[in-house]
């Protein structure tokens, strides 16, 4: 027994021995293997999964630029940042968004507004670890809340934001426009690489036209994340170019002064440089705050907006058509002259009416008991309308439609406005392409005082005083005056007016002179006191027709369906320095409800402003 | 620490400690393999505090692991083999009464049940574990009174022995540790002698059972494990993220590494399971290939030091134990070396002395007790 477990005992011993020899072998062999794979990792891949490794930990971050700011023609700031505090949430550092919502909902006060323009941003397009704003314009107090609970918030930060602010509020909210949170769409349109950092958008006037200069080039920096994306240090860093500076021709204290003028009554005026074509003012009343559209205006202000009867949301100056009414009677006076229709001597008996031989329809004039005779000159002061009567039965639509094409009406002339309206300047083939229906010779008739199809707005009314004012001489209405403190120049501008005979001009602007300072002058009543001359024309544009046979009275209709006044006008007449165009909607006459508008800007440009007095 | 100094100290300490009467003979130690582990050790301690993102907790935490550990290492020491080889049968029961209770009353821990709550004390400990000692104690036990190579029905004999433990793990459910523990039981067979033809045979049979064990056996996540193995690009945010981090890691390192604290991808917490099951990654970041060579060779130190033990052994149990439980040990360092760098499927088993946790380190350290006893009690038996 003992001498056979010896002998097995050896050999036992031998396999084991063997046995080890191969399991170091085995070892080693493998050890290798796995030496190998390190070795092929580490040293042949490595370049490999050194990009890797750098791709994870370094992110390319966008650094907004900040947004140009806006000033008028006198260093008046119109459009501002302001630092302000944003509420922000990183969708991938919240392990629960419900609770997190419901927890901060406690902390501070959060409207379904902000809600859901939140989770609507949270499923837009957007780099990972992206913030999203929840709530803008922090208070302090609610800062002080909401840094007491951050180690219960994971993903949830106190950013500062530059928002856009408009200290003038309404008074330039039509003409500047604002800002407001981009769009998916907007998105589109734009270079996404410039706007990857960016959250807000020009929306309208200004602010949308000058969008891109406004915004400015967007830089990066390369910084190092860990794996929750929060940045540790910054690698590389190229600058943002901000947006640029820009001042425009507007004068606030001038906007202001029109926005009085105007009131509570619905309205618009636009007032220009005739030497430079800059806008001194634009202005649409009533307007809105345009701070309320910066971070996402709420559903309650905004329904406020739209179903308000006085439509603040509309601009008027760009948008709103009217009939321009006698304010024609100008241009169409010239175009009688030019085209030898008429001339100084040509008289016309106003009865009170107009009649074409062999039609019962009598044209009224405006004046009951008529003018009696007239001519040029008094039917433009007086406006008469019989005469005009005459002189568009005789033209025809051809001449009239030439003439105030030259002078922009029926087109877009602005430089750097959008969402301005053409309005209609009819014609024979606009007449048959737009009604089916030749053109009659009453149409001419209507035309010939501004009525009829004719719609202009308040801005061409503006660029054909100017033009009037400067003789023929166009300049392309602007509100760009410099950028970045270069004066811009050489806007493109339609061809300038040309008539036959230069006294042509002279005598129409005596004519509108007359309607201010003439005896029988329609808006004499506005010019009285004036220490300068002014030359202009009032209008009235009917709301509703009136019958044959009926009177208009204002009084006993309701205030929507009253007449519009309207008025063109510039001066001082012999070195015009701004001209203007006023409408008040339902405010009956020119004369009586345009007319002291113009004279209450006139007198705030050429004479209330001592800074500009001494400018000159 | 100069390599230099251990490899002269090798065949020197052994003709020390058999030449004179001294420490040697009041506490059982083997100096060589206890100062190779403690090198393992104070540098895992480093590698520690980087992967678990410079937490000085977890390495005082792990710290106390590693204390306690050794105090039991040495305490296993001082018994002698042939007690162990007495309590073997006992030890092995004991460790399958635990995998019952497991399965019966198990605390939940991530799904699969694996710990068992000692009610009183509070802590929990995983029986099998337990097992990856009881095995190959009990295998050897069975096998040293054998003649040897073992005979068929011997065969047959060990792999019911194996079989009843791994097949109690497997139901846990936990297929890795349930392999692992079976093969440290088959390596006590390959060293007993087991014929050619049966490890060619065992060989084929894996190879063949392994698309069964596929379409029946295998657990959706673990078929999810291998498929993300052979192609991690084909999820690479949810089960290949770990794989295609641990391998930018590796790869990133380069030759010399990032150094130490400075590998971006586990200090900025790309890489998951930085200071368990991947730390073997954040050491290849920081360290480079360099510092993965000077690993696995001493590494291999330690593997040669357990295979030479054995190879010393005194008697049959003595030999098959510290050569099963060697090549075990083995087995741990190449899988977490070989899933960390993709060349196999991932599966919970952490680098062995590195990676963060306790259990690992007692059942470790247990066994390198026993190698320690097996080559301090050997000149003290009568020849």
């Amino acid at each position: 027994m003992a001498s056979r477990e010896f002998k097995d005992h050896y050999r036992e011993q031998r396999i084991f021995v063997n046995r080890t020899i191969a399991a170091v072998l085995v070892v080693f062999m493998m050890i290798c293997v796995l030496a190998a794979r390190y070795y092929y990792l580490q040293v042949v891949q490595h370049d490999v999964f050194s990009t890797l490794s750098d791709r994870n930990r370094m992110q390319l971050q966008p650094i907004t630029p900040t947004r140009g700011l806006i000033y008028d023609r006198n260093g008046v700031l119109l459009a501002d940042n302001q630092p302000t505090f944003s509420l922000t949430i990183v969708k991938e550092r919240v392990s629960d968004m419900e609770e997190t919502l419901t927890s901060l909902s406690d902390l501070i006060e959060i409207t379904p507004e902000d809600l859901a323009s939140f989770e609507k941003r949270l499923y837009q397009r957007r780099r990972s670890y992206e913030s999203v704003t929840l709530k803008t314009r922090l208070t302090e107090d609610e800062i002080a809340r909401i840094a007491v609970n951050r180690h219960l918030l994971s993903g949830v930060e106190v950013e500062a934001e530059l928002i856009r602010y408009y200290p003038q509020g309404e008074d330039f909210a039509h003409m500047l426009g604002y800002v407001g949170r981009i769009s998916e769409q907007e998105l589109k349109n734009v270079d996404p690489a410039n706007y990857s950092g960016t959250q807000y958008y020009g929306k309208l006037g200004v602010e949308g036209h000058y969008e891109e200069l406004l915004h400015g080039k967007a830089g990066f920096q390369t910084v190092e994340t860990d794996v929750r994306g929060r940045v540790l240090r910054v690698l590389e860093k190229v600058a943002p170019a901000p947006g640029a500076d820009i001042s425009l021709h507007i004068d606030t204290e001038l906007q202001k002064v029109a926005v009085q003028a105007l009131g509570e009554r619905k309205g618009a005026v636009v007032a220009i440089d005739p030497s430079t074509g800059g806008i001194l003012a634009l202005v649409s009343t009533p307007s809105f705050d345009p701070n309320l559209f910066v971070t996402g205006i709420d559903t309650a202000s905004y329904q406020a907006l739209q179903s308000s009867p006085a439509i603040p949301l509309f601009n008027r100056a760009l948008r709103g058509q009217y009939p321009p009414g006698s304010t024609i009677k100008p241009f169409i006076g010239l175009a009688g002259l030019d085209t030898e229709k008429v001339n100084t001597g040509t008289t016309v008996w106003d009865p009170g009416y107009y009649q074409l031989k062999g039609d019962d329809r009598k044209y009224r004039d405006w004046k009951r008991q008529g003018h009696g005779w007239v001519d040029l000159k008094a039917a433009i002061a007086e406006s008469c309308d019989v005469y005009f009567y005459d002189l568009g039965y005789r033209m025809g639509v051809d001449p009239m439609f030439d003439y105030m094409y030259r002078f922009g009406f029926g087109q877009l002339t602005a430089y750097d406005i959008d969402n301005a309206r053409e309005g209609i300047l009819p014609s024979k083939e606009w007449k048959r392409g737009m009604k089916g229906l030749p053109w009659f010779p009453g149409d001419s008739i209507n035309m010939s005082i501004g009525q009829g199809f004719m719609l202009t707005t308040p801005l061409q009314l503006a660029t054909g005083a100017a033009v009037l004012a400067n003789r023929g001489k166009w300049v392309a209405p602007r509100l760009i005056r410099t950028i970045n403190e270069v004066e811009v120049t050489d806007v493109p501008s339609p061809e300038d007016v040309k008539v036959n005979q230069e006294w042509y001009w002279d005598y129409i602007i005596k004519a509108m002179e007359e309607v201010m300072h003439g005896r029988h002058g329609t808006a004499r009543g506005s010019a009285r006191g004036a220490e300068y001359r002014m030359a202009g024309k009032t209008g009235t544009a009917q709301v509703i027709g009136i019958k044959q046979g009926e009177r208009y009275d204002a009084d006993a209709i309701a205030e929507e369906y009253r007449d519009h006044g309207l008025y063109i006008g510039f001066a001082p007449v012999n070195n015009p320095r701004i001209a203007l165009a006023v409408v008040v909607e339902n405010g009956g006459g020119g004369s009586s409800a345009a007319a002291p508008v113009a004279r209450k800007v006139f007198d705030a440009y050429l004479v209330g402003s001592t800074q500009l007095q001494a400018a000159n | 620490m100069a390599q230099g100094d251990f490899i002269r100290q090798l065949p020197g300490a052994e003709s020390h400690f058999s030449r004179r009467p001294g420490l040697s003979d009041v506490i059982h130690i083997d100096w060589p393999l206890l100062v190779l582990l403690l090198i393992l050790i104070s540098s895992g301690l480093f590698v520690l505090y980087s992967g678990s993102g410079q937490s000085l907790a977890d390495v005082k935490k792990q710290g106390i692991h590693f204390i306690v550990a050794l105090v039991l290492m040495i305490t296993v020491a001082q018994i002698d083999p042939a007690v162990l080889r007495r309590w073997a049968p006992w030890v092995f029961l004991l460790g399958l009464i635990g995998l019952v209770a497991v399965l019966l009353a198990g605390a939940d821990a991530k799904g699969a049940q694996r710990w068992l709550k000692i009610p009183g004390v509070g802590a929990r400990i995983q029986p099998s574990e337990f097992m990856k000692i009881a095995v190959p104690m009990m295998v050897s036990w069975y096998l040293a009174d054998r003649t040897l190579p073992p005979s068929f029905k011997h065969i047959i004999g060990t792999l019911i022995i194996v079989a009843i433990p791994a097949a109690l793990i497997v139901i846990q459910p936990d297929l890795g540790t349930s392999i692992l523990i079976a093969a440290s039981g088959i390596f006590v067979l390959v060293f007993a002698g087991l014929g050619l033809r049966w490890i060619l045979g065992f060989c084929g049979c894996v190879a063949a059972f392994a698309p069964i064990m596929w379409l029946f056996g295998m657990k959706e996540y673990q078929k999810q494990r291998v498929l993300t193995m052979l192609d991690p690009e084909q999820d690479p945010l949810g089960a290949g993220w770990n794989i295609i981090q641990s391998k930018t890691a590796i790869g990133s390192g380069g030759l010399e590494g990032k150094g130490w604290l400075g590998g971006t991808q586990s200090q900025l917490d790309f890489l998951p399971e930085s200071h368990t099951d991947f730390i073997i990654a954040v050491f290849a970041e920081e360290f480079g290939f360099i510092g993965v060579s000077v690993l696995l060779l001493l590494y291999a130190m330690i593997i040669y030091r357990g295979l030479y033990i054995a190879m010393k052994g005194q008697d049959t149990f003595s030999r098959l134990l510290a050569g099963s439980l060697t090549m075990t040990f083995f087995v741990y360092v190449f899988v977490n070396m070989g899933m960390v760098s993709g060349i196999l499927p991932v599966v919970g088993v952490p680098l062995p002395l590195v990676s963060y946790g306790g259990t690992s380190v007692l059942t470790l350290m247990v066994s390198f007790g026993i190698l320690m006893s097996i080559q301090t009690h050997r000149k003290m038996l009568p020849r």
